[in-house]
C-alpha cells in the first residue's frame, strides 16, 4: 500500500504542475477582467478589489461586442445546421448508397479537408466580390459550409460504412425506402457521431479568423474573434478591458466544451486536423 | 469503400441525389477557389484592374529569390520545434509516467489539459501578450520578484526573442493535446506485453522504446500531422501577438500571404506562396499517413 502511495504522489504532483501551467494564464486573464487600470499594476494574481462588471459592460456596449456576439451566433448556427445536415446526406451516399464514381470523388473531397484556409482566401475574396456577397453573412457562411462538409463527409462516411448492414437490409425488407432508413433506423445510432460533428464544427466556426478578417470590412458584420483583434489594436494597454472582451469570446466554446468534452476529445483524437 | 448494390428497381445513381447539394457548395466555395489560387499564381495582377498578365513561373522565381518567403518558411520550421517536437516529447514523457495505472480524478486533469485547444487563438494571443507585457506582465513581474530583473525583456519586441516567445505559446496550446492522445492510445496496449517483458528483465526505458512507442504509432502519427500543420499554417496567433514584427522577426508564411495579397495587392505573388504552402501541407499529411499505414501493414 505504501509503495502505491509513493508511486502515486509524484505522478499527481507532475499532473498538477502541468495543469497549473495551462490554468494560471487563463485564471490571470479572468482576474484581470474585474480589475481597474490602476489595480492591474499591483500584481498579476492579486484579487480584484471588487467583482464589478464594468469592463464587461464597456466591452459589450462601447466595444460593440453585443453586435459581434450576435454575428458569431448567426454565422455559427447557419454553418453548423447546414454542414451537419449536408454531411449526413453525403456520408450516407458514400457509405451506404449505390453511387457510380464514388471512388474518384472521395479523394476530391479529402482535398478540401487537408488544404489550409490560406489556399482559398485570395480567390474567395474576388469571387465573392464579383457575386456581390462580400461584406455579408453569406461571405462567411457559404465558404465555411464548403470547408466543413469535407471533414463532415469523411466523418459520417466512416460511421455509415461501419453501420450494421443487416439492420439496413432488414429495414429495406420491411419496406423502408432509403430516406426512411436514414432517419428512422440509422439516425438514432448516429447520434454520438453527429454530436461530435456538431461540437467540432461549432468550435471551428466560432473561432475562425482569417475569412472573417478578409471578407468582412463592415464593422457591424464582424464576428467575435476579429472584433477582439481590432479591439486589441485600439486598447493595446488596457488589459482589464481586453481581458473582459477575451472572456466574452472564449466563454461559449468553453461552456460547450465542458458540457460535451467526451465528444470533443473523441473527435479531435480521431484525427480532426482542421481548425 | 464498399460499392453498395442498388435494390431491385432502384436507380443506381440514387447516391448522387443525396450528395449533390453539399457537393455543389463544396465545389463552388472550396474546390474552385483551390484551382483558382493555382491558376492565379501564373499571372501578375493587382486585384483591381481588369488586365491580368500571364507571367508563367515568374512569381515562383521571385518567391524563391527575394528572401521573404525563405525567411518566413524558416520561421515556420522553428515553429515546428515549438508546436510539434516539444509537445510530442512532453506528451510522451507525461503519458509514460502516468501510463497504465488507473488514477482517480483523471477526467478533471484531462479536461484542463485539453482546454487551450478549444479557445480562439485570438484569445490565446491576448492572454500571452499580457503575460509578455514589459511593464506589468506576469513573466517580468516574476523574474523581478525572484531577483532576476536583469533577465526582464520586452519579449515580443525583442528581435532575438520574439520568435521563441510566440513559439512557446504554441507549446502551451499543444502539449496537453499530445499527452491526452498518447494516454488514450496506451489504453489499447495489452498489459501482458509489459508483464512478459518484465519477466524477461526489461527495464522501464526498454519497455518505453520497445512497447510503448510502437504501440502508439497511430497516435504519434496523428499528433505529428496535427501539430506540424498547425505550425506551418499559423496565422491568427502571429496576427494578434506581433503582426510579423519586430521587423520581420516573426514573419511566417501565412502572414506573408495575407500581407502580400491584401495589403500590397500582389495577388499573383501571394497566390504562388499559397500554392506552395498548400502543396507542402498536402505532401506532409499524405507522407505521414502513408508511413503510418505502411508500418501498420508490416506488423499486422
Amino acid at each position: 500500500m505504501n509503495s502505491r502511495i509513493n508511486q502515486l504522489v509524484p505522478r499527481y504532483l507532475l499532473l498538477i504542475a502541468f495543469s497549473l501551467f495551462v490554468l494560471l494564464p487563463i485564471f490571470g486573464l479572468f482576474l484581470s477582467a474585474f480589475k481597474t487600470d490602476t489595480q492591474i499594476i499591483q500584481g498579476p494574481f492579486s484579487l480584484p478589489q471588487s467583482w464589478n462588471l464594468e469592463n464587461f459592460r464597456q466591452a459589450w456596449f462601447t466595444g460593440r461586442f453585443n453586435i459581434f456576439f450576435k454575428n458569431s451566433v448567426v454565422v455559427s448556427l447557419a454553418v453548423v445546421i447546414a454542414s451537419v445536415f449536408l454531411s449526413v446526406l453525403m456520408g450516407y451516399a458514400f457509405g451506404l448508397l449505390p453511387m457510380p464514381g464514388k471512388k474518384w470523388l472521395f479523394p476530391l473531397i479529402l482535398l478540401g479537408y487537408m488544404v489550409p484556409f490560406e489556399a482559398v482566401i485570395i480567390p474567395l475574396y474576388h469571387f465573392l466580390d464579383l457575386l456581390g456577397l462580400r461584406d455579408s453573412y453569406w461571405a462567411l457562411i457559404l465558404p465555411q459550409i464548403g470547408l466543413s462538409v469535407s471533414f463532415g463527409t469523411l466523418w459520417m462516411t466512416s460511421f455509415f460504412e461501419n453501420a450494421p448492414r443487416d439492420l439496413v437490409d432488414a429495414a429495406a425488407m420491411d419496406g423502408c425506402n432509403r430516406w426512411q432508413t436514414l432517419w428512422r433506423v440509422l439516425w438514432p445510432l448516429a447520434k454520438p457521431s453527429i454530436t461530435t460533428l456538431i461540437v467540432l464544427i461549432f468550435m471551428w466556426t466560432w473561432n475562425e479568423f482569417l475569412l472573417a478578417l478578409v471578407l468582412i470590412q463592415d464593422e457591424t458584420l464582424r464576428t467575435l474573434p476579429v472584433g477582439l483583434a481590432f479591439f486589441q489594436g485600439k486598447y493595446t494597454a488596457n488589459i482589464p478591458l481586453l481581458a473582459a472582451g477575451a472572456l466574452i469570446v472564449a466563454l461559449p466554446t468553453v461552456v460547450v466544451y465542458v458540457l460535451f468534452q467526451r465528444f470533443f476529445i473523441r473527435g479531435m483524437l480521431g484525427g480532426a486536423v482542421k481548425g | 469503400m464498399r460499392s453498395n448494390q442498388a435494390y431491385p428497381g432502384e436507380n443506381k445513381w440514387k447516391g448522387w441525389l443525396y450528395l449533390l447539394p453539399g457537393l455543389l457548395i463544396y465545389l463552388v466555395f472550396t474546390f474552385y477557389p483551390i484551382l483558382e489560387t493555382i491558376r492565379t499564381s501564373f499571372y501578375q495582377w493587382d486585384g483591381f484592374s481588369a488586365r491580368r498578365v500571364w507571367v508563367g513561373l515568374e512569381n515562383y522565381r521571385v518567391v524563391f529569390s527575394d528572401g521573404q518567403f525563405v525567411s518566413a518558411f524558416v520561421h515556420n520550421l522553428v515553429f515546428i520545434v515549438f508546436f510539434c517536437v516539444l509537445p510530442v516529447l512532453i506528451g510522451l514523457f507525461l503519458a509514460s509516467l502516468l501510463s497504465r495505472k488507473k488514477m482517480p480524478g483523471m477526467t478533471f486533469f484531462r479536461t484542463v489539459l485539453f482546454l487551450p485547444q478549444v479557445i480562439s487563438m485570438v484569445v490565446v494571443g491576448v492572454i500571452w501578450r499580457w503575460i509578455f507585457n514589459p511593464q506589468f506582465g506576469p513573466l517580468n513581474v516574476l523574474l523581478t520578484a525572484v531577483g532576476l530583473s536583469s533577465l526582464t525583456r520586452p519579449w515580443l519586441g525583442d528581435f532575438a526573442l520574439a520568435l521563441p516567445a510566440v513559439g512557446s505559446i504554441g507549446t502551451w496550446v499543444q502539449y496537453g493535446f499530445c499527452m491526452i492522445l498518447f494516454l488514450a492510445g496506451m489504453q489499447h496496449i495489452p498489459e501482458e506485453y509489459y508483464e512478459a517483458s518484465s519477466l524477461d528483465g526489461a527495464n522501464a526505458f526498454q519497455q518505453f522504446t520497445h512497447i510503448t512507442i510502437p504501440g502508439l504509432r497511430a497516435e504519434i502519427g496523428v499528433a505529428l500531422v496535427t501539430t506540424i500543420i498547425a505550425a506551418l499554417r499559423v496565422f491568427d496567433l502571429v496576427y494578434v501577438t506581433t503582426r510579423g514584427g519586430p521587423g520581420n522577426a516573426t514573419l511566417v508564411v501565412g502572414f506573408l500571404i495575407y500581407r502580400s495579397a491584401f495589403q500590397q495587392n500582389r495577388i499573383g505573388y501571394a497566390s504562388a506562396i499559397a500554392t506552395i504552402l498548400m502543396v507542402i501541407i498536402l505532401v506532409i499529411s499524405l507522407l505521414i499517413r502513408r508511413l503510418q499505414s505502411g508500418s501498420a501493414e508490416q506488423t499486422a
